[in-house]
């Protein structure tokens, strides 16, 4: 795997920011607990949503399901193989979250459009289910909220938001770099193969089988570790309810509005779904000075993401990546032909 | 053995008639992909927004029910019309994902704005019939079947006995068919493409209010009904997309299975497999038989 200049260019950019710029900056708890916390790790299911949906081209709606899955084999292996350590038990949360995403992304073989989408459903119910009804996954615990663990690695602590937020910019930036690599790679042009025209690829010889079983375990396990990220560095508790349909349906939003088929529109979208609740909310304060009831405020949010859902399925079905994409080229075009022009006007004189 | 017996009987026909319900949602799902190939996933938010804006018309302005029904049928004619003209139209040569996804979005815009309009709270409604056995059937057959759940069932038939008729016997059903089979041949021959459209939207919309008043008397009017109402997924992967026969026999399929294994076999697993009982169904009628019990067989053109 090569590397462009651009892209590195854009990592130390990214580092520089996340590294830098953010931890000398922002100093309140708020930002790191309410914001940047769970925007990488909402980023990161999306990131998996993207590899089943944008790449492969699956109607998948079961995300929060695979995150549920990884945040409660996380709670157990801290628990019960205390060995693993927190990475180890990360990384193979991921992988039982994988294993969901393999057994229930078996119908994709046969089917496709809103077909999968009622299976990967089932999926979302199953697994929430399955850990609401089995008190061992709960270890017993009645009152339904179960409180995560700590977070240590190497016999440190990382309990505050900075060391948090480091803890998850950490696992999203390798998990994104690798998502990269895999969807430029010869994997991801399988997948982009199979999306494009399923039949076609297979002619040439691409597995059907493999690709989309690849594809699904690959997105589960993201989603299991975004997941497993999402209670223990954000919601800081764990109970089933958190990762219920809505939330499968958000982050399919955050799929689809950031871009289909990108990796840096999974972070748009994941930002703008989780920021504009926000922003509306600092407006019915601040403009409105709380006149509108809060419940209308999310009301209002909902229908506004609904009709930016169809209007970006009118007008630009790629996305905010798109768009942004669309930007920087014109600014590019603009000043290509301003130095153009002061090229010409160089030579006149 | 024999009250063994009777009651299976009672789950059974309990979960039959209950599964009109999910039929009654199905049906509007049918209607849509008939004539248009849409797979409108906003049907169950179509049901919680017609049935809250009923509600809003009888308990806010205290409209007499007929006229509150009637204002509620008309708006969602309007929600028709207006998808027509704005989502739909524009998305005419989209792909069928794309379609789909904005169908979702939809969804989106109707939920929201009904509990902007109407309020977040659960809401009663009554219709004036009581959702409890009915005394005659449980003296005489010792089955204790809940009225509404006949009165469901009444319903679902009737409405498809009419649109059946419809579609079979009326120039606009014909009309119909002709879209569902090639939307372009049949504009060429002069069938009003928009009009279809409209109608078949508008149907699918009261259809959507007949469903959300029967579930809105069962389980009150509350934003739940937009989860209940996906159970009409699995129950057309079962009935198959396109057949109107398929949504009534699929969702006798689901309500039937999922009361039996509920009773049956939930207590085993400490309760509540209804949740996910029919989309487990369903995965197994995609693996055997993709195209559902009754619809057409899916041919893909390379």
């Amino acid at each position: 795997m090569t590397y462009t200049k651009k892209d590195l260019i854009n990592l130390s950019v990214c580092m520089v920011l996340s590294l830098i710029i953010i931890p000398t900056f922002i100093k309140t708890e708020y930002w790191y607990t309410s914001i940047l916390i769970p925007w990488l790790c909402l980023a990161l299911a999306t990131i998996g949503q993207q590899i089943v949906m944008g790449y492969t081209g699956q109607l998948a709606l079961g995300a929060a399901g695979f995150m549920a899955a990884g945040a409660f084999a996380m709670f157990n292996l801290i628990l019960r193989v205390p060995d693993l350590g927190f990475v180890g038990s990360l990384i193979v949360s991921g992988l039982i979250a994988a294993a969901f995403g393999i057994l229930f992304g078996l119908p994709s073989l046969k089917v496709r459009g809103i077909y999968l989408m009622v299976a990967t459903l089932a999926s979302q119910f199953f697994i929430i289910w399955m850990i609401d009804k089995f008190g061992w996954f709960k270890n017993y615990d009645s009152s339904g909220i179960i409180t995560a663990q700590d977070i240590v690695i190497l016999g440190k602590p990382f309990t505050t938001p900075l060391a948090m937020y480091l803890v998850c910019l950490a696992v999203t930036t390798v998990l994104t770099l690798l998502a990269m690599n895999m969807a430029r790679g010869s994997t991801g042009r399988n997948w982009m193969a199979v999306r494009d025209m399923d039949i076609a690829a297979e002619s040439m010889g691409v597995s059907l089988l493999r690709t989309k079983v690849q594809a699904f375990a690959i997105s589960a396990f993201y989603c299991g570790v975004a997941g497993a990220l999402f209670a223990f560095c954000y919601l800081k508790s764990l109970e089933p309810v958190a990762f219920d349909i809505k939330l499968s349906f958000k982050i399919l939003f955050m799929c689809i509005l950031g871009g289909l088929g990108t990796i840096n529109g999974a972070f748009i979208g994941a930002a703008f779904i989780l920021l504009f609740p926000v922003f509306l909310n600092a407006v019915g304060n601040n403009v409105f000075h709380g006149a509108i009831d809060a419940t209308i405020i999310s009301s209002i949010e909902q229908v506004i993401f609904g009709l930016l859902m169809i209007v970006f399925m009118i007008y630009e079905p790629l996305g905010m990546a798109k768009l942004w994409e669309n930007l920087k080229q014109k600014l590019r075009s603009k000043f290509l032909s301003a130095n153009i022009k002061n090229l010409k006007s160089l030579k006149k004189s | 053995m024999i009250d063994e017996l009777l009651f299976f009987m009672e789950v059974l026909v309990g979960g039959l008639l209950a599964g009109t319900m999910y039929s009654l949602v199905a049906l509007g799902f049918v209607l849509i992909f008939k004539a248009s190939a849409t797979f409108n996933f906003s049907q169950g938010a179509m049901v919680f927004f017609s049935v809250l804006a009923f509600c809003g018309f009888m308990q806010d302005f205290n409209i007499p029910f007929v006229l509150a029904f009637i204002l509620a049928a008309l708006l969602m004619v309007v929600v028709g019309l207006c998808t027509e003209r704005l989502v739909l139209r524009p998305l005419m040569n989209a792909s069928e994902d794309t379609v789909l996804m904005a169908t979702i979005g939809l969804g989106y815009v109707l939920e929201g704005l009904a509990q902007a309009a109407w309020g977040v709270e659960v809401r009663r409604l009554d219709l004036g019939i009581g959702d409890f056995p009915v005394p005659w059937i449980a003296d005489n057959l010792k089955l204790f079947i809940s009225a509404l759940d006949i009165t469901a069932g009444l319903v679902a038939a009737i409405m498809i006995i009419g649109l059946f008729l419809l579609f079979k016997y009326t120039k606009i059903g014909l009309g119909l068919r002709a879209v569902a089979d090639d939307a372009g041949a049949a504009s060429s021959i002069g069938i009003p493409l928009k009009h279809i459209m409209l109608l078949v939207w508008s149907a699918a919309g009261v259809v959507a209010l007949v469903a959300g008043c029967m579930w809105g008397a069962r389980a009150g009017v509350q934003f739940a009904l937009v989860d209940l109402a996906l159970k009409a997924l699995p129950v057309l992967i079962i009935g198959g997309f396109s057949s109107i026969p398929g949504a009534i026999i699929g969702g006798l399929i689901i309500g039937a299975v999922e009361k039996i294994l509920e009773v049956y076999i939930g207590p085993f697993f400490g309760g509540a497999i209804e949740g996910w009982a029919p989309y487990v169904l369903a995965i197994f009628f995609l693996l055997y038989r993709p195209e559902g019990l009754f619809g057409e067989k899916i041919i893909r053109r390379v």
